[in-house]
């Protein structure tokens, strides 16, 4: 880069110098097209369509040949695979299309086949032949939507509303038997990377989890009495390194002190161990290898046959460093990865800094669905091999074969359909070969909101277990700038170690090594092999290091970095390849692997933008495209170690000579949830932090395909708006097509009480005009079941009004009146709690005998479902869906809705985490008004501002207020003023001011209640107020009497079961304080589970009552004698005759108080 | 008012009252005072002087008379019209406490009655607006009728022509491909009452089949009605049907008050604001002026040439003042200069009308409403 920064240096146009500067080139408009190419959950789609280009081919390619054990001239050969087109076989041999709504809909599996060409041989002994056949089908994959597999690929807006799907719709998850299932991104450790950090005991460790196709370990060198040992699993305990170098060859000191390096500061710290090998009496390389043996892990069912000598090599060649391959036994590099490890480590000793951080993002990779899947995909896949070889096997195995073996025809095709289907279903992955168990990969799509949705989708789970009182992963790393979003994570025990992707972060997928290694090569890498330890570390050298591996050193770093960095920006290498030359550790980094996290910045060469004004305009025009600019050079994407190379400015005009980048945005360090926050950079941040997690519940609309959909829980509002303020991101997401929220205007004043700790009072004129109203809509369904003797449910026409069954009477006419003639409620009918939604009937004996002849009407029994619903809820039946399910049963499906009004009690939030509930509803007249007439809709305490500290909100109000007036909505993007994005206070209020406004947008309010002034100018504009999901309908519960639990007697727990408000501990506590005891006497007992015993006074057992004598009876004493009656909760009866049953006997002692 | 009428029964009595007698000095307050009473100090931080001095001994210690006379208030109270449309009307009214004109304002906004739907019997609807939806946006469409000419329709009455307005509305959208959007005028009037038939009834009796409301006569037939039929107000946007789409739905309109539900509110919305009192405390001349008049955005104030060919401030426009507060922002010595004040018994009144009755009829049947009020009170006191 250096030679192109001079060249530009000449070619500088003075005059263009001499020329007042211009203003920056907006390149905003740059963030829209990224998000056009790559899309928010392009990170998703690349994957999983890396998977199935690339991925799945390599995987079977790898594993392509199945060969009898029987006759190895019988095999078969996978020649091509390839996922087609998601189709359903319809049982019959008809094949249909899928679209995702259908399978939505239908409880089905949204996936394509998986298509092989095959070629194997047929016959026996004698002849064989070669047959092909191409399109086998091997499995079903489930399909990411929009991914290049999906039928809404490349899909347009009329396209996808013909399909039924939702444009704004992100895709990226799949369907899965009629639920929509997320595979979480995961955050794991970098694989293959040397990281030194000091463990819980003080020493510092470098350690590498090494990863490859066959093998998976973790190496680890500690430094414990100053003395270095290596840890692996397979070694008991721990072996010092010297012996390990030995072992490999390396035996003499000399060697090993060169390798790392002369400094005499590294030669001393590795004298303790040098020493320890030598007391040890270790100089050879045998003599190492057999101590190693000595300390090789016992395994119970190690078989004798692996020669002694041999377990120990095995072990280095094949567990230690496995990602260090070994060639021909030649260690040699080994030793070198070795040496780095350990100079390393003596690096971080004399120096701190040079200490690894384990949540920096640099060291971390995020697994994604393309990944994951692939993992599976391979282990079902050798798993099915294994299958068909077994079957083979067990055919050919057989004497008297009538037909040739035809091997195309032993494929299996549910083991990896049911696989597939069964871990995204469940979310876990169990991959035996991996010994992979894990929980909890995907989750549930909620679709409780449209950013919720997208939430999900940018979430990036943790490998960490989630209660781990550590600090370190959850504090905000600042590497995390501009690849994770800082506010949007969870409040709680997932604080910190659950994160989201920001805006623009991109995250690579795996890339051809081959010919980046030898482009390295070309560029004047010096190779290993040809390098003496000693040279090794010679100074300006700088190690060449790609994905993990020592390639050999380069004199020149820079310049060669730069070279690698021009090939890449003219597109001659992958645009994600990352080039990072590391100072400190006198490295060159270059990575190609996936899973790391990049992001677009604009070039800039001696701190001058290379995009220039005309780029923009072809980008406007739709002549260039994002891509355009990537591959001329304009825009690149950094990863997270190369920044660390680069100077970026935040905006143009910032930009030093110095500056190698320049931002696009910089909005876009935030996430998606962040981004609808009008001004966050005013906000104290945990009231981000907050809102990101609120805005998830917040009710609006889901999508465009809403009302088709069957969820089984719906939130919608009725009249959604688009926000007043708006952001740039809320533009670039479709917030503001599909809104969750309203323009409330807010006063912010004190009034009648009902408004402390952050409650909210309510305009009741508001409420009747529509604000704040939602619908609920809630699914049941009902399944035509059909049974093993061939009998099956069956929906009857209801009785009706005049309709008198054989006893002349006709008592349910009543509950059945939304039913239509089928049987099934009618769409529109009022229903309430206790109404029927569907007469079915079943047959009395579903199993046995198949039953041919037609059953009688006595031969069912009615199987009605009601409805029940909480009284005084007018619900509505809203549609009624009928399918047939996988078990080819008629399903029957009732959304059923319910329009509710906020009442007292409901949550409302603003968008700046400010939550609250609705304190009391009030009549308008009794509102305060303006000098304009302007009556608010609701009213806010102000004591909610300086704890909270949310700025944000004023200027929202300030910017909302003004917007109105002028008729232009107003911007707030983050960080968003000196580039325009955000409007600043001074320009608002001066539009305030313009039209009629205190500029700081205090009005002059009317009492409503007097009609005098009120004493004090009220802050008074529109807020954006969301609804949220909770509400007191949902929630209130009391009771009287009611269910109680079987077993002890006592008041069933919950609401969904109408069960009792429990005196608890803390409560009874207070009673005994009190010396209410009486009242704990009724609480407990009385009112809980009271229960009248006979007990023995002479043994202190428990009697029973004999009702024909009418006298209580001790059965030990076997007499009445001594009876008395008493009064016991029944659990304390239960218990003691529980601990009867266990040879405890609990005696009562009686006495008269 | 009551207080008033006491006092002209007490004259006819014979009583004087000492005050009342010509030859007694009438006190007047001093100016301090006298501003406080009837003016609000806008002033930068906040109002002052908000509340109105009701006690009619609160001077006694300096001799004034504090108490509401009737004669003052006739002689002082007046209305002026200042605009006045169909919908919407603007007056003055001055010479009356905030108490009396809020409760025209609270009157108007909550108990003068008018006609809306409440009942909605939907046949069919296929359009995407849930039925509960759409009977609430009928329900808050305005009805061109005069309320007054309608009775309340109480839980036990069954609806007939004097309290029920009934409503058609059935509208499909034919057109392949097209949009249709539904607004009120699609609702037509049906004199005649409701044309659905009761299901229930209409099996089991052969008599004349029953349907959910039981008019006597069309209302049309009424004087009333003749050759006025009802409407609503046009235009609204009800629903947007697509292709084979389809709204059958008789809307039952009743009469209700504001306080149960906004709909049934006659007036969009009416407030008043006091008088803008805008006072220059000393000259403003030349630049000072002419920054003053560059200050404010309703264009309050206007420069003068005096004859020596000095400029001064005046305040030409006082009511265009919206108390932006503007003037007196920028220091205390511009805050010493101009004074906002608003007149406390000066009321600039607005009334907007949902279309139901002008806007100058609701505001006398809200004067009706307040004279019933008082003599309610008068009647339950004796």
């Amino acid at each position: 880069m250096e030679d192109l920064r001079n060249k530009s240096h000449s070619d500088v146009d003075y005059q263009k110098i001499a020329a007042p500067i211009k203003s920056a080139v907006d390149k905003f408009q740059l963030v829209p097209e990224f998000l056009k190419v790559r899309g928010l959950v392009k990170q998703h789609l690349d994957s999983f369509n890396y998977f199935a280009n690339t991925e799945i081919k390599k995987i079977v390619r790898a594993n392509d040949k199945i060969v009898s054990n029987i006759d190895p001239n019988l095999y078969l050969r996978f020649k091509d695979v390839r996922i087609g087109n998601p189709t359903v076989a319809m049982g019959d041999g008809v094949v249909e299309d899928l679209s995702p709504q259908k399978c939505r809909l239908t409880d089905m599996t949204y996936a394509a086949p998986i298509l092989v060409d095959v070629e194997y041989t047929k016959g026996s002994h004698g002849g064989y032949s070669l047959s092909e056949k191409n399109d086998v089908a091997i499995g079903r994959m489930p399909v990411m939507l929009r991914s290049c597999c999906c039928v809404l690929f490349g899909k347009d807006e009329d396209e996808l509303a013909r399909l039924g799907e939702c444009p704004l719709d992100p895709g990226g998850y799949f369907i899965i038997k009629g639920t929509e299932k997320v595979i979480l991104i995961q955050e794991q450790l970098s694989k293959n990377r040397i990281i030194i950090v000091t463990d819980k005991k003080g020493n510092i460790n470098a350690s590498v989890t090494s990863s490859t196709e066959a093998t998976k370990s973790k190496t680890v060198v500690v430094m414990e009495k100053e003395k270095m040992y290596l840890q692996l699993n397979q070694f008991a305990k721990n072996i010092p390194i010297m012996i390990v170098m030995k072992a490999m060859g390396m035996e003499s000191d000399q060697e090993v002190v060169q390798m790392i390096g002369r400094d005499p500061r590294y030669g001393a710290l590795l004298l303790p161990s040098i020493e320890e090998c030598a007391s040890l009496g270790i100089f050879t390389q045998q003599q190492a290898l057999e101590f190693l043996e000595g300390k090789v892990k016992k395994l119970p069912y190690a078989n004798l046959l692996t020669g002694k000598a041999g377990r120990a090599m095995s072990i280095l060649r094949d567990v230690f460093l496995a990602n260090v391959r070994v060639i021909k036994n030649n260690f040699r590099p080994k030793c070198i990865y070795v040496a780095v490890m350990l100079r390393r480590m003596m690096e971080a000793i004399l120096n701190k800094d040079a200490m690894d951080d384990k949540d920096y993002v640099g060291n971390k990779r995020l697994e994604l669905s393309g990944q994951l899947i692939s993992l599976l995909f391979e282990d079902l896949f050798k798993t099915m091999i294994s299958e068909v070889q077994k079957q083979a096997d067990n055919v050919l195995s057989k004497r008297s074969r009538s037909s040739p073996l035809d091997f195309s025809m032993l494929l299996p095709r549910d083991i990896i359909t049911v696989g597939l289907e069964r871990a995204l279903s469940t979310g876990n992955w169990d991959v035996k070969r991996f010994r992979m168990h894990r929980k909890g990969m995907t989750q549930v799509l909620a679709r409780l909101s449209f950013i919720g949705t997208l939430g999900y989708v940018t979430r990036i789970s943790p490998q960490f277990e989630k209660s781990r009182k550590v600090s370190g992963p959850r504090a905000l790393q600042p590497s995390q700038w501009g690849m994770l979003c800082p506010c949007d994570t969870p409040e709680g025990e997932a604080c910190g170690l659950v994160k989201n992707l920001a805006l623009m972060t991109h995250v690579t997928t795996d890339q051809e090594e081959g010919p980046l290694i030898s482009l390295c090569y070309c560029l004047g890498v010096e190779d290993l092999e040809l390098l003496s330890g000693e040279e090794l570390h010679t100074p300006n050298s700088f190690l060449v290091i790609f994905n993990g591996l020592i390639l050999g050193k380069h004199r020149r770093p820079q310049r060669f970095a730069n070279t690698m960095r021009k090939l890449r920006r003219i597109g001659r290498i992958g645009e994600f390849v990352s080039v990072f030359v590391n100072e400190k550790q006198l490295c060159v980094y270059i990575a190609s692997d996936g899973g790391r996290v990049c992001r677009p910045l604009v070039i800039a060469d001696k701190g001058i933008s290379r995009i220039k004004e005309h780029h923009m305009k072809g980008l406007l025009d739709g002549a260039r495209t994002f891509d355009d600019f990537v591959r001329e050079g304009l825009v690149e994407y950094l990863d997270v170690n190369e920044e660390n190379n680069a100077l970026i400015s935040l905006y143009e005009w910032e930009a030093t000579p110095e500056t190698t980048h320049i931002e696009i945005e910089p909005f876009t360090i935030l996430g998606v949830c962040a981004g609808l926050i009008p001004f966050p950079h005013h906000n104290q941040s945990p009231r981000n932090t907050y809102q990101c997690a609120m805005g998830k519940q917040a009710m609006g609309n889901i999508a465009y395909n809403q009302l088709l959909r069957m969820d089984t829980l719906l939130y919608l509002l009725v009249y959604p708006q688009r926000p007043l303020l708006t952001t740039r991101t809320i533009e670039l997401i479709g917030y503001d097509k599909l809104g969750a929220g309203q323009n409330a205007t807010v006063a912010v004043m004190s009034y009648s009480g009902y408004d402390i700790e952050d409650a909210i009072v309510m305009n009741k004129s508001s409420l009747d005009r529509g604000f704040g109203h939602c619908i609920v809509m809630k699914k049941y369904s009902a399944i035509n079941q059909k049974y093993e003797n061939k009998t099956s449910d069956r929906i009857l026409r209801p009785p009706r009004k005049d309709d008198i069954n054989k006893k002349g009477e006709n008592p349910d006419w009543e509950r059945m009146q939304i039913l239509d003639n089928d049987g099934i409620a009618a769409p529109g009918e009022i229903i309430r709690p206790n109404d029927v939604y569907i007469n079915k009937e079943s047959p009395i004996i579903t199993k046995g005998e198949p039953v041919m002849v037609g059953l009688k009407d006595s031969d069912y029994k009615p199987s009605r479902q009601t409805f029940k619903g909480t009284e005084g809820e007018s619900c509505v039946v809203d549609r009624v869906t009928l399918c047939s399910d996988k078990n080819n049963n008629l399903s029957i499906k009732f959304m059923i809705r319910h329009t509710r009004r906020p009442e007292v009690g409901d949550k409302f939030s603003s968008r700046h985490g400010q939550k609250g509930v609705c304190g009391t509803i009030v009549q308008q007249e009794d509102f305060p008004f303006s000098e304009r007439g302007i009556c608010p809709d609701l009213i806010m305490n102000p004591h909610g501002f300086p704890s909270r500290m949310t700025v944000g909100k004023m200027i929202e109000l300030l910017g909302s207020k003004a917007g109105v007036s002028c008729g232009r909505f107003h911007y707030g993007s983050a960080f968003g003023e000196p580039s325009g994005h955000a409007d600043r206070v001074e320009a608002i209020s001066e539009t305030l001011v313009k039209h009629g406004f205190s500029y700081n947008g205090k009005d002059f309010l009317y009492s409503g209640i007097t009609g005098c002034p009120l004493q004090a100018y009220i802050f008074m504009g529109p807020i954006y107020y969301q609804k949220l999901k909770h509400m007191v309908l949902d929630k209130m519960h009391a009771r009287g009497s009611g269910p109680r639990v079987m077993l002890t007697r006592q008041p069933t727990e919950g609401r969904a079961r109408n069960g009792g408000l429990r005196v608890g501990e803390m409560e009874r506590d207070c009673l005994i304080a009190y010396g209410a005891s009486m009242l704990i006497y009724e609480r407990l007992m009385l009112s809980s589970d009271p229960f009248e015993v006979q007990v023995c006074r002479a043994c202190g057992l428990l009697g029973y009552y004999n009702h024909k004598l009418k006298t209580g009876i001790c059965s030990s004493c076997k007499n009445g004698d001594n009876i008395s009656t008493m009064k016991l909760p029944y659990a304390c009866k239960l218990l003691i005759q529980e601990l009867q049953s266990m040879n405890i006997v609990p005696r009562l002692k009686l006495a008269d108080l | 008012m009551s207080d008033s009428d006491s006092e002209v029964m007490a004259e006819a009595d014979g009583f004087v009252s000492a005050l009342n007698m010509p030859d007694v000095p009438s006190a007047k307050l001093p100016p301090h005072l006298e501003l406080r009473k009837t003016r609000v100090l806008c002033n930068v931080d906040a109002p002052h002087n908000t509340d109105t001095v009701q006690y009619s001994g609160a001077y006694a210690s300096i001799g004034v008379d504090n108490s509401l006379r009737f004669d003052d208030f006739c002689n002082n109270f007046r209305v002026e019209v200042t605009r006045l449309s169909h919908e919407d009307m603007e007056f003055d009214m001055v010479g009356i406490d905030p108490s009396i004109a809020n409760a025209f304002r609270r009157i108007l906004l909550a108990e003068l009655p008018t006609m809306a739907i409440e009942k909605v019997l939907i046949a069919n609807n296929t359009s995407v607006v849930q039925d509960e939806v759409l009977a609430h946006r009928l329900g808050l469409i305005p009805i061109k009728v005069d309320p007054r000419l309608f009775d309340y329709l109480s839980e036990n009455d069954t609806p007939n022509e004097k309290n029920t307005i009934v409503f058609k509305l059935h509208v499909r959208c034919e057109e392949k491909g097209q949009r249709l959007t539904v607004t009120s005028n699609e609702l037509t009037w049906l004199p005649k009452g409701s044309e659905f038939l009761k299901t229930s009834e209409s099996l089991t009796s052969t008599s004349k089949a029953e349907t959910y409301t039981s008019f006597t006569c069309s209302q049309d037939s009424l004087p009333e009605f003749g050759g006025n039929p009802i409407s609503v107000y046009p235009d609204i946007t009800i629903d947007k049907l697509g292709f084979g789409q389809e709204i059958e739905l008789e809307a039952h309109a009743v009469k209700g008050v504001g306080k149960t539900h906004a709909k049934w509110s006659p007036v969009a919305t009416c407030w008043y604001r006091m008088l803008p009192e805008v006072v220059l405390t000393e000259e403003i001349e030349g630049k000072k002026a002419e920054v003053l008049k560059q200050k404010c955005p309703a264009n309050v104030f206007e420069i003068e040439d005096l004859a020596d060919g000095r400029k001064r401030a005046t305040v030409a426009r006082p009511r265009a003042c919206t108390l932006c507060r503007e003037c007196i922002k920028d220091g205390e010595d511009w805050e010493k200069r101009v004074s906002l004040r608003r007149v406390k018994d000066h009321f600039m009144f607005t009334i907007e009308s949902t279309g139901a009755l002008p806007p100058e009829v609701l505001f006398t049947e809200a004067v009706k409403v307040l004279e019933d009020k008082c003599e309610l009170v008068i009647s339950d006191l004796s």
